[in-house]
């Protein structure tokens, strides 16, 4: 009888396991990662405990100005009191229900929309009757709701209007660019490469400059043309070149073979693309188009410049309020984790997507 | 094996024209690639291109199906002349399935999804109808247990096999085929040349560039010696292979069978 091998009971060694292993492999894995480990926790026991007490102990939440002074410690308040103008700025008061209502519905579409099964019809149904109702919420002037000025609206919803039309408009437009850029005629061809290379060319502040002080001296005396819609153009013009070179790179990943394979089964140029070449070329630049959707999320707070009243300017405001002069931090710190929510969840959802999408093949 | 095979070539049973190529040039840029091309496919019949490495096999049968653009003589395909008219490539490439050496099937879609999209929006077949095609065909590859499945799970002669069912599904009158054994490991070749062995014996006219003696003395009626861009010989495949006439067939054909 031969001896058989007891293989299957076998235990890693012990070092690599338990809370100990961990810590050797991780933290203490050379003499300079031991280094880097010590220096670390020493800045750490030095800032956490004061950075604790400030936030959390000697804080306040719901008092004057004044009174944070006094306390010493950090003052949410300075959020909290003023938390009705950060958010919706100068919307009538007693109307701001219908800006919240208007976020609601617009996080219920975006949440529902992660799941790609029901990327169906009926959601592009509601996408559509949603965003009709926001902009009925917004407007007012219909159903017995009063008419609100858009030189009302700012804040928030402002900041997420620009944003959410920026990037829906921006992606199909860069995608339309991309193509064109590859495209065999030539006035189509070098119509996208001067655009893109122009835009790309320029800062974003200059084109909302150009959109909000030079374009309307090219318009006839009398038309105007509402300020947010300038600022949104010039924010879907800038972000749609980015993404067409991002798509181009997808593009030129895809290799002759499918074209081949496509154009021989008879497919026509826009069947081609739009159920062959796009979705392969899509789904590789991913993570790159979100880097360009997270960074023109953030770019929206430029509209600060040409007199917008986004998130970040009624934080501004509020602060040169003197009673509250000197909370910027807080405040600061407030919007900052706004925006971290909004780019976390972006970038976690193309991590998500990205998962799905590569799974079986 | 070969008298199975209905052998009838051109002359003993003329099936009609179905391609027709006279007097064809083409050139990249300044290179001649083919030179005065004079070819004709009847209905039914099976044709073999050989000849060395970048003689211009592969572009003579592109140009078939428009892959790739001829710049002096004419290409007929089922009557309709080849020129710049999108409506008219079109409508060729449905009647021209092709197969490539690198399968090119589509990644992001099932087994099911490569063979039932040109049906559904090229030919606008109904969708359930275009399945139901489809589950034939890969019966006849003998793959049906794979529909539901991606093509990078497939090996690689499970691919070709399901490159060659894509394009039945289409109907076509006529399968171009570049080297559709050569990227395979030797142990699938035979899987795939059986496949168009059972294709040849329903009659599908065949245009297969191909070193495969075997598949050639099998199922074709004619082989073609393809090089520096001419066609420079053509015989009955007994005879190409065991009587060659021109020296350089007599060469190749001596490099290719060792
Ligand atoms: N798109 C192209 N542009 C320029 N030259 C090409 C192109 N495709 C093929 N060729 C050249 O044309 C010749 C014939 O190519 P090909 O038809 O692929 O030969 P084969 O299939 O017989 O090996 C080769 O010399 C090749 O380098
Ligand atoms: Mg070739």
């Amino acid at each position: 009888m031969q001896e058989v091998r007891e293989t299957t009971a076998m235990k890693p060694p012990v070092t690599r396991i338990g809370v100990l292993g961990w810590v050797r492999t991780n933290l203490f894995s050379s003499v300079f990662n031991s280094f880097l480990t010590v220096v670390i926790i020493y800045f750490l026991w030095k800032i956490v405990p004061g950075l604790i007490r400030w936030a959390f102990i000697d804080s306040s939440w719901t008092t004057t100005g004044a009174e944070c002074r006094a306390a010493g410690g950090a003052c949410w308040s300075v959020v909290t009191k003023n938390l009705r103008f950060i958010i919706f700025g100068f919307f009538p008061y007693e109307w701001q229900w219908r800006p919240l209502l208007a976020m609601i519905i617009l996080f219920t579409l975006l949440i529902v929309s992660r799941n790609r099964s029901y990327w169906k019809k009926w959601l592009g149904y509601s996408w559509l009757i949603g965003l009709f109702v926001m902009g009925l919420l917004l407007r007012g002037g219909l159903f017995g709701l009063p008419p609100v000025e858009s030189t009302k609206w700012s804040g928030l919803p402002l900041t997420l209007l620009l944003s959410v039309f920026g990037l829906t408009a921006a992606y199909p437009l860069g995608v339309l660019l991309a193509l064109g850029r590859q495209s065999r005629m030539p006035a189509i061809k070098s119509l996208s490469v001067v655009y893109i290379e122009t835009i790309r060319g320029v800062p974003l502040i200059s084109l909302l400059f150009m959109s909000s002080v030079m374009f309307p001296l090219f318009l006839p005396e009398g038309i105007t043309i509402n300020n947010i819609l300038r600022a949104q153009v010039a924010i879907i013009m800038f972000t749609a070149a980015y993404i067409a070179e991002v798509v181009r790179g997808g593009l030129q990943a895809i290799s002759r073979g499918q074209y081949e394979a496509a154009e021989s089964l008879g497919l026509n140029y826009p069947q081609k693309m739009r159920l062959i070449i796009l979705p392969q070329a899509l789904k590789i630049v991913i993570p790159p188009s979100v880097g360009i959707l997270i960074s023109a999320f953030k770019d929206t707070s430029l509209v600060v410049i040409i007199g917008l009243f986004d998130l970040l300017k009624t934080t501004q405001s509020t602060l040169s309020d003197p009673r509250w002069m000197g909370f910027s931090v807080e405040a600061y710190i407030f919007i900052a984790l706004i925006y971290f929510t909004g780019c976390f969840s972006m970038s976690s959802y193309s991590r998500r997507l990205e998962r799905e999408l590569y799974r079986g093949n | 094996m070969s008298n199975e095979l209905p052998k009838n070539n051109a002359a003993s049973s003329p099936g009609d024209p179905i391609v027709e190529i006279i007097e064809m040039h083409k050139w990249f840029d300044d290179f001649h690639v083919l030179k005065n091309i004079n070819l004709t496919v009847h209905k039914g019949e099976r044709i073999i291109i050989c000849g060395p490495s970048g003689s211009g096999k592969s572009t003579l049968i592109r140009c078939i199906n428009r892959l790739e653009e001829h710049q002096r003589g004419r290409i007929i395909v089922d009557g309709i002349e080849l020129t710049n008219d999108l409506k008219n490539i079109e409508k060729i490439r449905e009647e021209v399935g092709m197969v490539f050496q690198h399968f090119n099937l589509f990644p992001h879609l099932t087994i099911l999804e490569n063979l039932t999209l040109g049906p559904v929006w090229v030919r606008k077949t109904p969708k359930a109808e275009a399945e139901e095609t489809a589950m034939f065909f890969l019966e006849k590859v003998h793959i049906a247990d794979q529909a539901r499945k991606y093509p990078g799970q497939l090996s690689g002669g499970q691919q070709q096999r399901v490159a060659i069912a894509r394009s039945l599904c289409m109907k076509p009158k006529v399968m171009l085929f570049d080297e559709p054994t050569s990227a395979l490991d030797p142990e699938m070749i035979k899987e795939v040349l059986d496949v168009m062995i059972d294709l040849a014996k329903e009659g599908m006219t065949m245009l297969v560039v191909s070193h495969e003696m075997g598949f050639a003395k099998s199922a074709a009626h004619r082989v073609l010696f393809m090089d520096d861009g001419e066609i420079l010989e053509e015989n009955t495949p007994v005879d190409f292979f065991e009587n060659p006439q021109h020296e350089r067939t007599k060469l190749f054909l001596s490099q290719i069978l060792h």
